[in-house]
């Protein structure tokens, strides 16, 4: 669907005509990211970073591409290849250090893409279906991610590997079976390696199939923006080019300078130096972490210390783990407000700024420290407020809560003391 | 006038911004196709050492060098007689025997082992293989064949096999590379 | 119905995790974690100055020298180098002559063109740092049951490595008094030695640069303990990442463009946007 108002492809070119005619990707450019795309006049810089996330995974897959020409999935030569790649090859050791950096710079565009989701309620009708799409491509860059930690075979790789697919045996039954079909074997091994670069080489085209479901979900209904009020006339958007190319693009030149700076000053601070050593089956490094994306979660996963009636502790911690991302499957129905916008939900964003952002900031916190007190039972009190605000807090709030009026239209609050604003609205 | 100046300033920018882009891009292309050539560790692994105090006069050996093989062949005073019989403007890429080995050491033939037509490994190096119609070098898949000097006489590919960058670091010793 | 559901699975998850808490918190408050001799001795790498630290550091190839040394002449005897070629060392400023010298110094692994057993020949520049023992069992054998583990990327493998070796090669000590009163358990096993500075204190190499003048250097740079330790220190900062110097050389104008493109870029979209208020 598109506003009434969308400029519709002209090819003023006879070949572009001649193309539309047989094969419109002309069009199909223009319509989804040109002059036919009519966007919300008002959105923030957090509506960047969906662009950005785009722009990560292209990354990623481009310098994945050339790491996977250097790189042989043999536990005998794996850590030697990427050192080998890192010394010898030219550029190598940009590559390796671009895509190691690239997917801690993924993630953080991404959580705070969701993040903006969270307080701006993107996922509510008639988004449903984009937002589902999104928490598919999160979980899929989980389970990419973790693969690609897997491949340089070092300590960390190898005993993360370990402990990924121990969570599996937790699973009553299955479990144990499911660990070893999981990784071809006790331990992880040749196996295990080669099917995780594999599918570390697979998953990213996955994903690039979901992205371009989840935009196609969101062509159909339109950005959302910061008010949350749907857009209902001509002068409420503004077409996608030139408008938000420019914002898109100039917000690039700021992420990939953060980005570079990372790359080629610091590229081995969001790394574990851990993973500088040769993966050895007999010896457990002192402190095992995953990769600071992963925190929140391991820590959620950490705070189950104690059997709970019948489920053992280590069942609970891998249930509540899964749990924490699964719940979002649910939020366009756990939050029933009619009211998108946070900013215009008074309750709902006490229990956000004051609940939610401290929860996951200790929960980020802790993950990545030692399991010892005082951080487990501070991530405990973090993982209780997790659930607790998904699953309690916001179907309740969304009930009794009394949002503060919105404006009228997009129009309206952006040029609230304009005069020519108090005409719009009569229109 | 102003206004017009004002345009004027504005698509220059936005013209700026969008070269800068496109600069940046092939800036990132660099790096994306060097990578692909040679890594350091292949390039210094390209001399190799061989000893020829055991190829009788006749014989030949493969030695490797640069992942490929390389012919060195013992000539005999008879092959030596042949190669220089040859009338040189009648050849397809006109080279004499001397020309092709080093001043006082003639009679060592050192040959990449590799057809100039499509790269294939001719035959004639190992005992009792196939030498071609001129008793040097036969390409079994197209049908190249190489005469006593290795030059190329009949069949599709274009040149002589390629004599590569050598020195005798002793009367046995030869250093390839 | 689905909100009194979602409450339930809600309350299933906060009460697991405050019966974790409660129970946690009881332990904690009757059974405090004990303080170890580790947590309580062990130090965080000494404060120490690299050429090559921050944004505009570069390597100094006579101190990278020296190491080097320190390294043939001392390290070398129980740790390999396996990442690192002779040929590399032309980096550190080494004459291609020189680094044949080198090279022909060490014994490599090879094989008897003739007879085809396994035999040592003198390294060439293509060939990497032998490692001193035949494998592991003889490295554990030779070294009282312990490793000595690679050195190619030593400092890339311990939290601020370059400071971590320097601090390592100058930390060995007597085990302080204070900490055998406090922890009479955590005596320094006999094959052991005593070292703040490694994560459990004590470690089964011997202190390896004991004395003043051990290597002889010929720039004429004093050789005191602490001066050989820096220098090694710098020599396997570079092992660990030859490509150091390069990587914040290139980092800078890549930078400054892209401040320069990203600076025309807001230009660009606030010209676009001027018209429109939003």
């Amino acid at each position: 669907m598109s506003f009434p108002w969308a400029k519709e492809y002209k090819p003023s070119h006879p070949f572009m005509k001649w193309m539309d005619d047989r094969l419109p990707l002309p069009r199909l450019v223009y319509n989804a990211v040109g002059s036919g795309y009519e966007v919300p006049r008002n959105l923030n810089y957090f509506w960047n970073f969906g662009f950005l996330a785009g722009l990560c995974l292209v990354l990623q897959i481009v310098t994945g591409i050339v790491m996977a020409m250097h790189y042989a999935s043999n536990t005998a030569v794996a850590f030697d290849t990427i050192e080998m790649t890192v010394r010898d090859v030219n550029w190598g050791w940009l590559m390796r250090y671009a895509h190691a950096n690239g997917a801690s710079a993924f993630f953080v565009v991404i959580y705070i893409h969701i993040f903006r989701g969270f307080y701006y309620g993107s996922y509510k009708a008639p988004r449903e279906m984009v937002w589902l799409l999104g928490v598919v491509i999160f979980l899929l860059m989980m389970a990419t991610a973790f693969m690609g930690y897997v491949l340089p075979w070092g300590q960390m790789s190898f005993w993360g590997a370990k402990v990924i697919t121990g969570l599996f045996s937790a699973i009553p039954l299955v479990g144990e079976p499911l660990q070893q079909w999981l990784l071809g074997g006790f331990a992880p091994d040749n196996a295990a390696l080669n099917r995780f670069f594999s599918l570390h080489y697979l998953l990213p085209f996955v994903i690039l199939g979901v992205v371009i479901l989840h935009i196609w979900a969101l062509h159909i209904p339109g950005s959302s923006n910061p008010t949350g009020v749907e857009v209902k006339s001509e002068s409420d958007t503004v077409p996608f080019y030139p408008y938000y190319v420019a914002k898109d693009g100039w917000a690039i030149g700021v992420f990939a300078f953060l980005y570079c700076l990372m790359v080629f000053f610091f590229p081995n601070a969001l790394g574990h130096p851990d993973n500088y050593i040769p993966a050895n089956p007999m010896s457990t490094p002192a402190h095992i972490v995953p990769e600071w994306y992963f925190w929140p979660f391991y820590a959620i996963l950490r705070a189950f210390t104690q059997d709970f009636f019948f489920i053992p502790a280590k069942l609970m911690g891998v249930l509540a783990m899964f749990g924490a991302i699964l719940v979002w499957f649910f939020l366009p129905w756990l939050d029933k407000s009619p009211v998108r916008s946070g900013s215009y939900r008074p309750m709902y964003k006490k229990f956000f700024w004051f609940g939610l952002i401290p929860a996951m900031a200790v929960l980020f916190y802790c993950g990545g420290a030692p399991a010892e007190e005082p951080y487990v039972m501070f991530s405990q009190i973090a993982a209780l407020y997790y659930f607790a605000h998904f699953l309690i807090v916001l179907p309740i709030v969304s009930a009794i809560e009394k949002p503060l009026p919105l404006p009228y239209s997009i129009t309206e609050s952006v040029l609230g003391e304009d005069e020519a604003a108090k005409l719009a609205p009569s229109a | 006038m102003a206004e017009v100046d004002g345009v004027r300033r504005r698509d220059f920018i936005n013209i700026a911004a969008v070269s800068a882009a496109g600069v940046a891009g092939v800036g990132v292309v660099i790096p994306l196709v060097s990578q692909m050539s040679a890594s350091a560790d292949v390039l210094a692994a390209s001399s190799t050492e061989v000893d020829i105090s055991s190829i009788q006069p006749g014989q030949a050996i493969k030695a490797i060098f640069r992942k490929q093989p390389v012919f060195v062949r013992n000539l005999t005073p008879k092959e030596i007689k042949e190669a220089n019989a040859v009338d040189v403007s009648t050849l397809r890429d006109p080279q004499t025997l001397e020309e092709r080995t080093k001043e006082g050491k003639e009679n060592w033939l050192i040959t990449m082992g590799v057809c100039t037509h499509l790269g294939c490994v001719p035959l004639g190096a190992g005992d009792g293989e196939n030498r071609g119609e001129f008793g040097g070098y036969f390409c079994p898949c197209h049908g190249s064949s190489y005469d006593t000097a290795a030059r190329i006489r009949k069949g599709p590919a274009p040149k002589n096999l390629e004599v590569p960058e050598y020195e005798f670091t002793s009367d046995t010793v030869v250093k390839i590379g | 119905m689905a909100r009194i559901l979602s409450i339930l699975v809600g309350l299933f998850f906060t009460v697991a995790l405050a019966w974790s808490f409660v129970l946690g918190a009881i332990t904690a408050a009757t059974e405090p974690s004990p303080l170890t001799a580790e947590k309580k001795f062990h130090l965080g790498p000494k404060e120490v100055h690299f050429s090559f630290d921050g944004p505009f550091g570069k390597f100094d190839n006579q101190q990278l020298q020296r190491g080097f040394q320190v390294y043939k002449e001392v390290c070398s005897a129980c740790h390999a180098l396996k990442h690192v070629a002779f040929r590399d060392l032309a980096a550190l400023g080494y004459t291609e002559a020189e680094v044949k010298a080198i090279a022909a110094g060490f014994s490599v692994p090879g094989v008897d063109p003739n007879t085809g057993e396994s035999t040592m020949r003198p390294g060439a520049p293509t060939d990497y740092f032998p490692s001193p023992f035949a494998n592991d069992v003889a490295a554990r054998a030779a070294n009282n049951n312990a490793i000595p583990p690679d050195l190619s990327l030593i400092t890339k493998a311990r939290h601020e490595g370059s400071a971590y070796v320097y601090s390592l090669m100058t930390g060995f000590q007597e085990q302080p008094a204070e900490l055998l009163k406090e922890f009479p358990d955590a005596k320094t096993p006999s094959g052991l030695h005593y070292n703040p500075y490694f994560a459990n204190l004590n470690l089964a190499m011997a202190p390896p640069l004991v004395a003043d003048g051990q290597v002889e250097y010929g720039d004429g740079t004093k050789s005191t303990v602490d001066q050989m330790s820096k220098d090694v220190a710098a020599f396997l900062t570079w092992a660990a990442e030859p490509k150091l110097e390069k990587r914040k050389q290139t980092g800078w104008p890549i930078l400054g463009f892209l401040l320069f493109a990203t600076i025309l870029g807001y230009m660009s979209y606030r010209n676009i946007w001027a018209d429109k208020k939003h």
